[in-house]
């Protein structure tokens, strides 16, 4: 990335551009650059917040088991727990219908409170709220882990196929090829029948072994320009070994695009984990993930309408994040990408290029 | 080119047969086919058992029973028809597979048409008003819908849309506080795309608004929901303005003898709207829709051959565009007035949107309107799910390709040497945005024929997803790699396709210089 980047902003169109982008760059080192274009991306910002805190809330809502080590959750409730059933209360004669209320009292409402269960229960009583909880923790962990795998695998494919480039890179690019022709939903679906009941975890290795190849292209055509760039020959010349010369050299220069096609490629994970769910094909009762949830009780949304709005809010919360946090590292990492300039600043070094 | 074209050919088959063989050897290992049956008391289940294996060759281990199932297909290619064999039903796996690819490729291409053009069209304005409100909201939009769980959108549109929109068909009736609405928000739609100063801004939020206010109005106190129809002075009028605006975007206004040709094709609309209506009687058909279409197109050939002099191509194809667009209207006018008919039919009874299955078995099958009308209700839901989805892919995409291709040197080339920005855009950078779009439509065309599978599962529809998921759920193990191979084809014929596309559009790459 440091030998692509115009660090000195050259646009003789446009002097008073050229002159800001100058100012605001000297002397900070490509990191840094790219870190201040994140941060000054709101949209990005504003998602990464959100995602953060919607995760933190998650994963301490429910007991957790580190080996002997018991983490205390601060909501009352486990999904195992069989309560007894809410009714007489609910519109339309429903059971179980959620008692969160936003409405203050002023308004005609029931005051801001959460109440014994916020998002309602499920058919059985069980506390839909812990099972949300759960789900999402779920296919949070499944998405990381698909992301984990897919990322190294592609990584480490893309990188020897387009290092080493002949023989090695047709080899490893018809492998990928093989790859792709099964689409991700089949290889889910034949090996969710199978290694469903190992639990989440299992899955989403699998799944994570099948979903590389988008990556691995990406990096080949990455490493195929790199290579020729002359700091690779001074490397080279300087003696260094092949692998430091990936690793050391090339990689670093590579990580934008890298990390920018992972980002994107964990909000298709938690699409991919919840639709294969759905078909049933995924995630397997007694364990809980958001799209199982959905596909158990979407014959219940006309009358139970919540058991199906919750589990979706959050599928979407987390891919929405997601996909804003990407667009902020796509635009922080890509050198052409320009900020809007203000009228105010344009003014002011407008009258500073005047006085030069 | 031709050894090229071998060569991927050649490289095509053997990825095929790798892939089907790690595919049929995952799903033999994944579940056994008698599995369900072993555990039976039925006396009859030994002998079930007994029928599979032989019907299936059970008893050969998979990795060769591949081979078994690889030489029926190859039989293609010794004269034989292709053997799929027998799904677990003893049916063939070919009639099922050929039943089912119609409905697909129905449900796809509608989608994928629709998502094509609708995106495409945003995904430009909002790159050509870059960081405006259009561009930000229609970002936040697309971002939105890439977040969308697919399952999730098509059974919200199931209970919402359906529901209710039937109950709207039914009553026809927008109340005041939606009309307010409606105009407020086509206000906004297009006062962001038009307006760059803040006056024009506001005129033409007021211009939008006003207008659509009126004309829901208008269609309130009509009762037009209940029995809408265009009729021959509205025709007539969109198709002149359907003239002018295909004339201003393809080659501008200024070419005066290009907008007399698209008008005469208006003048035309108006002049066979009604010998038309008795051709398009209860017995027309799909044939003789493209007939017409054909018929339209030569007309408009020759029309237009009567008006151009010099540099005939783009005359001509300014005019063919204007011809099939008022054709269009006309059809859509037909549509429009089966409409009420349709919906008092005994099987419809005012619920006109569907939520299952891909037509309506008790409806009479004699009118061709009503039928293919029929056919477009079933469509809708499923159609607009997908399209929901891969609508955003096209908007983002179109939108970098073009700010990518509006940042090269020849954009400033023809910038500076004067041309209008009309010809800048339309001419220069929307015919390159469109290389790469066209590649990627190929690819994405045959990866939603397998992935339609959720859609076709929430809507009822019996498609290659349903058997797919047949084929899954029972361990019918020639079913599912039927279908494999179905899908895998195409994907990989497509991406060969894509690329002597790209060769073909853009000269800078040349196929088969190196290695692929």
């Amino acid at each position: 990335m440091m030998n692509r980047t115009p660090n000195t902003a050259t646009d003789s169109m446009n002097p008073e551009r050229a002159s800001i982008e100058n100012k605001e760059l000297e002397g900070l080192s490509q990191r840094q650059i790219v870190f201040r274009r994140f941060v000054r991306h709101r949209a990005a910002m504003v998602a990464i917040i959100y995602l953060m805190s919607i995760l933190m809330f998650v994963f301490s809502a429910l007991d957790l088991k580190f080996g002997p080590f018991l983490y205390r959750g601060w909501w009352k409730f486990d999904t195992e727990d069989l309560l007894d059933l809410r009714f007489g209360d609910c519109p339309g004669g429903t059971q179980g219908c959620p008692t969160i209320s936003l409405r203050p009292q002023f308004l005609g409402g029931e005051g801001i409170g959460l109440g014994k269960h916020p998002f309602g229960q499920d058919n059985i009583g069980r506390d839909y709220f812990a099972l949300v909880m759960k789900g999402t923790q779920r296919s949070v962990i499944v998405m990381l882990v698909i992301g984990f795998f897919a990322a190294a695998i592609g990584t480490i494919v893309g990188a020897i196929s387009g290092y080493f480039r002949g023989t090695v890179d047709s080899v490893l690019m018809r492998f990928t090829d093989f790859v792709i022709t099964i689409p991700a939903i089949v290889v889910g679906a034949v090996i969710g029948a199978r290694i469903g009941n190992l639990g989440a975890v299992a899955l989403a290795v699998f799944l994570g072994l099948f979903a590389w190849t988008g990556l691995a292209r990406l990096v080949r055509g990455e490493f195929f320009r790199l290579r020729e760039m002359e700091f690779v020959d001074g490397a080279r010349v300087a003696g260094a070994s092949t692998r430091r010369i990936i690793f050391k050299h090339i990689l670093p220069n590579a990580i934008g695009v890298i990390i920018v096609s992972v980002t994107l490629l964990l909000s298709g994970a938690i699409l991919l984990e919840t639709s294969l769910s759905y078909l049933g094909f995924g995630v397997v009762p007694p364990d809980v993930s958001l799209g199982l949830l959905i596909s158990t009780y979407q014959d219940a949304f006309s009358t139970r309408p919540w058991l199906f709005w919750y589990p979706g809010f959050f599928i979407v919360s987390i891919a929405l994040s997601i996909n804003f946090i990407g667009d902020g590292l796509r635009d922080a990492f890509d050198p052409r990408q320009r900020r809007k300039i203000s009228k105010k600043e344009k003014k002011l070094a407008r009258s500073e290029l005047r006085n030069n | 080119m031709a050894a090229f074209i071998i060569r991927r050919l050649g490289i095509l088959g053997v990825i095929l047969f790798g892939s089907s063989f790690i595919l049929y050897n995952l799903a033999a290992l994944a579940g056994d086919p008698l599995g369900d049956l072993a555990f039976s008391d039925d006396e009859e289940a030994q002998q079930q058992i007994a029928g599979l294996r032989r019907q299936l060759r059970l008893d050969v281990p998979p990795p060769l029973r591949y081979f078994i199932w690889l030489k029926g297909i190859l039989g293609v290619f010794v004269g034989n028809a292709a053997d799929f064999g027998l799904t677990r039903e003893n049916g063939l796996v070919w009639d099922e597979i050929s039943l089912a690819i119609p409905t697909t490729i129905r449900l796809v291409t509608a989608a994928t048409i629709v998502a094509i053009v609708l995106g495409i069209a945003v995904g430009i304005t909002s790159a050509l008003r870059q960081y405006s409100r259009f561009d930000y909201s229609m970002t936040f939009v697309v971002f939105l819908l890439y977040s969308l769980p697919i399952f999730w959108v098509a059974v919200l549109l199931k209970q919402f849309l359906a529901i209710e929109f039937n109950n709207f068909l039914s009553v026809a009736k927008i109340g005041t506080n939606t009309i307010i609405l409606m105009a407020i928000t086509s206000g906004f739609f297009w006062a962001s795309i038009v307006g760059i100063r803040r006056k024009i801004f506001w005129v033409t939020f007021l211009v939008a608004s006003l207008f659509t206010a009126l004309l829901l109005a208008f269609m309130n106190s009509t009762q037009w929901f209940l029995d809408p129809s265009l009729g021959v002075s509205v025709v007539f009028v969109l198709s002149i303005g359907i003239a002018f605006a295909t004339t201003h975007l393809s080659v501008g206004l200024s070419s005066r003898r290009t907008l007399y040709a698209s008008l005469s094709m208006a003048v035309i609309a108006l002049i066979v709207y009604y010998p038309i209506q008795t051709i398009l009687n209860a017995n027309s058909s799909l044939t003789q829709m493209f007939l017409l279409w054909g018929i339209t197109i030569v007309v408009a050939v020759l029309v237009s051959l009567f008006f151009a002099r010099m540099d005939r191509s783009p005359l001509i194809r300014t005019t063919i565009i204007t011809a099939s667009l008022c054709a269009g209207l006309i059809v859509l006018d037909k549509y429009m007035r089966t409409w009420k008919s349709y919906m008092q039919e005994d099987a419809i009874n005012f619920r006109p949107v569907p939520t299952v299955s891909e037509s309506n078995p008790l409806l009479p099958q004699d009118d061709y309107w009503i039928r293919s009308l029929d056919i477009l209700m079933h469509l809708f839901l499923p159609t607009l799910a997908l399209t929901l989805i891969s609508f955003a892919g096209y908007t983002r995409f179109s939108r970098g390709t073009l700010l990518e291709v509006l940042n090269q040197d020849y954009i400033r080339t023809a910038r500076s040497k004067g041309l209008t920005e009309r010809t800048v855009i339309m001419r220069h950078a929307f015919k390159n945005t469109m290389i790469p779009l066209t590649t990627i439509m190929v690819v994405d065309f045959a990866g939603i024929v397998g992935g339609a599978i959720i859609t076709e599962r929430v809507f009822g529809w019996y498609g290659m997803g349903t058997l797919f998921n047949r084929a899954i759920n029972g361990q019918d193990l020639n079913l599912l790699m039927g279908v494999f191979l179905i899908t895998a084809t195409l994907t990989v014929l497509a991406n060969l396709i894509a690329d002597l596309l790209y060769s073909a559009l853009d000269p800078r790459i040349r196929i088969g210089a190196g290695k692929s």
